[in-house]
């Protein structure tokens, strides 16, 4: 009776508001919706108008190509400096506390804080970052950074680096100073290589903070949306150039402001198919990426 | 901070270490300043004029001029936005205590069938992107009305905190000993008063991590109210900041302010506890 009465209301939150609808997204993809209304049963017809039929099949295919450019860049910008910063860190010189309190501020704010600072700051005519290259001589380097397709993308990108970078440091910091003394002892004795050290003792020692970081990233990467909402808005712009899964499955369900039609068909369809993706790929790394961690 | 690692340099030529720390140094600080840099120019700008924003947007102001704040203050709905977050955030974290401990509790002390499968049920929830489950959620709301109602962010809050909470403590309350329990058992305490004097005092730190863990994405998330909240009387703060941001487009004094009067709060609490936030953010990723 006793146990029951503990477990049974936190179960059932989590069975109503986490399990319920993540099994009902799954159903609703095979309905036919007319705005709110459940319509009838149409088969795997919203998977198809979604991956083969045009103009959705572009719209996805651009949608994800994007996503897949912002894992590999935050991948090399965002968990690269991390590790870079980390292995700084770890080397406890004065300052380092402070260091590492610094690069995990960004962190704890919220991602429309962040979207609309770096939008203000690339603010083609007034931003901080023009301005700047102005005054140094190099006015040349200033342009429209969130106006043009070239360099929308790669904007939020860098937007995204500056406020998470702190995450994967701490991580790879924390696994780090779990590597025992007596292991570095005996790897100075062999080399003075810092780069043999780094490769041949630090990295694989770290593998299980490269672990939970890269799997985060990429479950991450698939699901942006608050940056780009805040800073090129819903529709991706300019011309689709920064659209990501997450707001083309929101203009889907949802609409956008200038009223578009909702439909909760395609967008059921949508986020079942990021979904599968995202948990599919995400247990491949985890699996591939815990073989290569080794337990002292 | 890592002794291992100062005594293995210190036997290293001190030349090489001095250059090496240098660069090191030089790194650090250099990402210090990008990492503080941008926050410090918002701070700053918050107390500019237009004209002074656009014309020395490093300059160091004479913090005088509180027009932009004294905007906000009166002008926009910053303060509810502010006293909404502080209610939907508060809520969900003692929900989200109470009942992750009752649970952890169960899980951790109690032999019964089917544990193992709860707390599996539990990490599930873990793992799961509830982004995606955005459309069935916007439906339940409707159908329990509580759509353009606080009470649909609680709700969701408290089930996406529960899984982590009930994960870090069960695993806190495995390792603490059986006696004290026994002993009150043996005093012919009830099960209800051993939880609440003898197991609640003892897990305080584990509750701390947790709570950390969860208020940081409760108190920034956007996505959910975005969906859920319509009326601008109900807002959160990261929500409220963008219809006003919509509003003062031109206006970049009071822009500046509304974002630095946003992240106040948090900069404030995290700078006095900082270990503690650090520690929290990344319990589930730092084994």
């Amino acid at each position: 009776m006793w146990i029951t009465a503990l477990l049974v209301p936190p179960l059932a939150f989590v069975a109503l508001f986490i399990v319920y609808p993540i099994v009902s997204a799954f159903a609703y993809a095979f309905f036919d919706w007319n705005g709110l209304a459940r319509g009838e049963f149409v088969g795997l017809d919203n998977f198809f108008k979604v991956l083969f039929t045009e103009p959705y099949a572009g719209w996805t295919r651009n949608a994800f190509g994007h996503n897949v450019q912002v894992f590999f860049a935050l991948m090399v910008l965002q968990n690269g400096m991390g590790f870079l910063l980390a292995y700084c860190l770890w080397r406890g010189l004065p300052g380092a506390r402070f260091h590492r309190v610094a690069v995990f501020l960004p962190v704890v704010l919220s991602t429309i804080i962040v979207g609309y600072l770096f939008k203000l700051f690339l603010h083609p005519m007034f931003g901080v970052v023009n301005v700047s290259l102005k005054a140094i001589g190099l006015g040349f380097l200033a342009q429209p950074w969130l106006g043009q397709s070239s360099t929308a993308l790669w904007s939020l990108i860098v937007a995204n680096t500056w406020h998470m970078v702190g995450f994967p440091t701490l991580v790879f910091l924390a696994g780090m100073q779990r590597i025992p003394g007596e292991v570095l002892d005996a790897v100075r004795m062999e080399t003075e290589s810092e780069w043999v050290k780094v490769s041949k003792i630090v990295w694989p020692l770290v593998a299980p903070s490269a672990t939970v970081v890269f799997t985060l990233l990429f479950v991450g990467a698939f699901n942006w949306f608050e940056i780009p909402y805040v800073m090129v808005g819903l529709d991706g712009s300019p011309y689709g150039s920064t659209d990501v899964l997450g707001l083309y499955f929101y203009r889907t369900a949802f609409g956008n402001q200038s009223g578009a039609t909702q439909d909760f068909g395609a967008g059921s369809a949508l986020a079942v198919l990021i979904f599968v993706f995202v948990a599919v790929v995400a247990g491949i790394i985890t699996v591939k990426l815990r073989a290569r961690e080794i337990q002292l | 901070m890592s002794t291992a690692g100062e005594t293995y340099y210190d036997r290293k030529g001190l030349l090489g270490t001095l250059g090496r720390d240098g660069l090191i140094q030089i790194i650090l600080i250099a990402n210090t300043v990008i990492m503080l840099a941008p926050i410090v120019i918002m701070v700053f700008s918050a107390f500019k004029t237009n004209a002074e924003i656009f014309q020395s947007p490093f300059s160091i102001p004479d913090f005088t001029h509180f027009g932009n704040l004294l905007k906000i203050w009166t002008q926009t709905n910053f303060l509810r936005y502010l006293f909404n977050s502080v209610v939907v955030t508060g809520s969900a974290m003692v929900l989200i205590l109470v009942l992750g401990t009752m649970a952890a509790y169960a899980i951790a002390r109690y032999e019964f069938w089917g544990a193992s499968f709860i707390l599996m049920f539990f990490l599930a929830g873990l793992t799961l992107p509830l982004k995606l489950a955005i459309i069935p959620l916007f439906i339940l709301m409707r159908d329990l009305g509580i759509l353009n109602n606080q009470l649909s962010l609680i709700l969701v809050y408290v089930a996406m905190g529960l899984p982590t909470t009930v994960f870090i403590l069960t695993g806190f309350i495995r390792t603490l000993p059986n006696e004290l329990e026994d002993a009150a058992r043996m005093d012919g305490a009830s099960e209800l008063r051993i939880m609440w004097s003898v197991i609640l005092p003892l897990v305080r730190p584990a509750m701390v991590i947790a709570a950390i863990q969860n208020v940081v994405p409760i108190w920034n998330d956007f996505f959910f109210p975005l969906i859920f909240i319509q009326n601008d009387d109900l807002k959160t703060l990261p929500q409220g900041l963008t219809s006003f941001m919509g509003e003062y487009t031109t206006d970049w004094g009071v822009l500046f302010s509304g974002l630095t009067l946003s992240a106040a709060p948090i900069i404030v609490i995290y700078i006095f506890l900082s270990r503690q936030f650090i520690n929290g953010m990344t319990a589930g990723a730092v084994k």
